[in-house]
């Protein structure tokens, strides 16, 4: 069953299609990756599943109900969370608030401040910064800053959580740490939907992945699917 | 001893403020006439700069609108002043305001950094020649009288208008109302992303603050008595809050108060003392402040708290 569907999903920048008739489906309950080369439109992609941009033309509906043209609080209050390529942390805030800020304001049901402050306490456990939470998040290493994402974007309680290269910049042990939070958020039931170059990662991960090139969708399949496919491997190592 | 400590620190605080509030309330009773004039018009300061502070500090948007705000509670006044109690015309001056704030909000809170700066200063002039059009051309006057009030009557008047926004700053401040301001400020897109509803949080807080400042002019007004479009809307109001903030610092809830009481001591002071020096003395310390207080009055006295705590555990040892 579908949670997330896109219907020929279009974004211009410009005279560049940075993203042309893609069709795309989440399943509940998946794991699925975006993989492609740079500047092939994935992140363009999830700026306009989160809200932050428009397609023009093309629907995607959430849950059944169309979201774009929504705002992004709007779309994150149905449930779908995401984190950002770059880090998007609140800097000067304490971690503990980074993630208040989820619960308070992003979760499908308003809360009241203790409640909302017991499910940030235990999303940070969750992820790991119990510790750390009255630290500035400026002050926390990159692959710390991201799990502050994570928590934030966990706290909002999604059913379909966006990660937007969750393991860039991060060294060996971390990259592990990283795909170790995926399978637990995914234990939770939340549905997945990355985009990953680790490619350790994304082959070991997903059960299933999309192909984004010059904004098309080349192709989709299995991890072994993927690895196995003739186009995919032209366009990432050439002829 | 630190349970002692602690204790002390929970009610000094509140303690200190009413005692304030207890002294101003009493002025009016011991002070001079004088006195009370320039106590009046330094709490009309302390507004316009809380009041700006309570926008443009965690939010990191700088608004140079406040003399548009003021300049739109005093003509509410000059129109209203003669039929209506103080009262009435003061809040309907803090109303005008927010609904003006709220349109302009609307429009212009999505430019970012100078471009939201130049917009906010472009309205001031933008009321203020409508109005000198409309005043010239359909009314064929210059100006307008406002109605006389008692000078005690303008000065608890803008106290407790003064108490009113400081209630309201504190109010915010602690809510998830003002977690979600200081979000924006941080990181606008990332807040809209984590369900903050970024537009509405915005253009209400800048409303908001728009309402005190109108009340604050509608107040204003009835001391001048006659008014016109190039006093109402004079752009000196739109820069003296961001200086006031500056000067006090803006990292504590106090700093602004601070600032607006000593800057605007220090300018009614100079003029009267130094009317020929008084610029380019005002330009001076605020180069100085600039230049070597980054944190403000604020900053000065947590540096000076720092080096006495210091001295008294080198003292200990």
């Amino acid at each position: 069953m579908p949670i997330l569907e896109g219907k020929g999903v279009t974004r211009h920048f410009g005279g560049l299609a940075a993203v042309s008739r893609v069709d795309f489906q989440v399943d509940q309950g998946e794991i699925v990756g975006l993989i492609g080369p740079n500047g092939a439109g994935k992140t363009t992609l999830f700026n306009l599943i989160s809200g932050a941009l428009v397609p023009k033309p093309g629907t995607i509906t959430f849950k059944d109900k169309k979201i774009n043209g929504l705002k992004p609080h709007r779309i994150c209050r149905m449930g779908l969370a995401r984190t950002f390529q770059a880090v998007k942390v609140f800097p000067n805030m304490p971690v503990f608030e980074n993630v208040l800020l989820g619960s308070l304001f992003g979760s499908p049901t308003r809360m009241s401040s203790a409640d909302a402050a017991a499910q940030a306490a235990e999303t940070l456990e969750f992820v790991g910064l119990s510790a750390v939470g009255a630290s500035p998040a400026k002050d926390l290493t990159l692959a710390n800053q991201k799990r502050v994402e994570v928590a934030s974007a966990l706290a909002t309680k999604p059913q379909l959580l966006l990660l937007d290269e969750l393991m860039a910049g991060l060294n060996a042990t971390e990259v592990a740490e990283s795909m170790e939070l995926v399978g637990r958020i995914h234990d939770r039931g939340i549905t997945v939907f990355m985009i990953e170059h680790v490619m350790k990662a994304i082959m070991n991960v997903c059960d299933r992945i999309m192909v984004l090139h010059h904004g098309e969708r080349i192709a989709e399949g299995t991890p072994q699917e993927i690895a196995a496919s003739k186009t995919v491997i032209e366009v990432y190592l050439g002829e | 001893m630190k349970t002692a400590r602690v204790g002390l620190r929970k009610w000094w605080v509140p303690g200190l403020l009413l005692l304030i509030l207890v002294l101003l309330a009493g002025l009016p009773r011991f002070a001079s006439l004088y006195n009370i004039v320039l106590v009046s018009s330094i709490l009309m300061y302390i507004i316009l700069t809380q009041s700006w502070v309570l926008f443009s500090g965690p939010t990191g948007y700088i608004s140079l609108a406040p003399a548009a705000f003021f300049g739109v509670g005093i003509y509410t006044a000059a129109l209203l002043g003669l039929k209506l109690p103080l009262p009435v015309f003061v809040v309907a001056g803090g109303l005008a305001s927010f609904c003006v704030a709220l349109v302009v909000g609307a429009l212009t809170l999505r430019l970012r950094g100078i471009y939201f700066a130049i917009f906010t200063f472009g309205l001031v002039q933008l009321i203020k020649n409508l109005l000198v059009w409309y005043e010239f051309s359909l009314t064929g006057t210059r100006g307008r009288f406002v109605v006389l009030v008692a000078n005690n009557t303008i000065y608890y008047a803008m106290l407790a208008v003064l108490v009113l926004l400081l209630i309201t700053t504190y109010l915010i401040r602690r809510s998830r109302y003002g977690l979600a301001l200081q979000s924006i400020g941080e990181n606008e897109e990332a807040a809209a992303h984590t369900g903050v509803n970024v537009t509405m949080v915005k253009v209400l807080t800048f409303a908001i603050s728009a309402s005190f400042m109108g009340a604050a002019g509608a107040i204003m007004a009835t001391r001048w008595t006659y008014v016109d479009p190039y006093m109402a809307f004079n752009p000196l109001r739109s820069f003296m809050p961001v200086l006031m903030a500056i000067f006090g610092g803006m990292g504590q809830f106090y700093g602004p108060v601070l600032g607006a009481t000593v800057f605007a001591y220090l300018e009614e002071t100079l003029l009267t003392k130094f009317p020929y020096h008084y610029m380019l003395l005002v330009g001076t310390i605020l180069v100085i402040t600039i230049v070597y207080l980054p944190g403000g009055l604020v900053g000065l006295l947590q540096k000076g708290r720092r080096a006495i705590s210091r001295r008294g555990q080198n003292a200990n040892t």
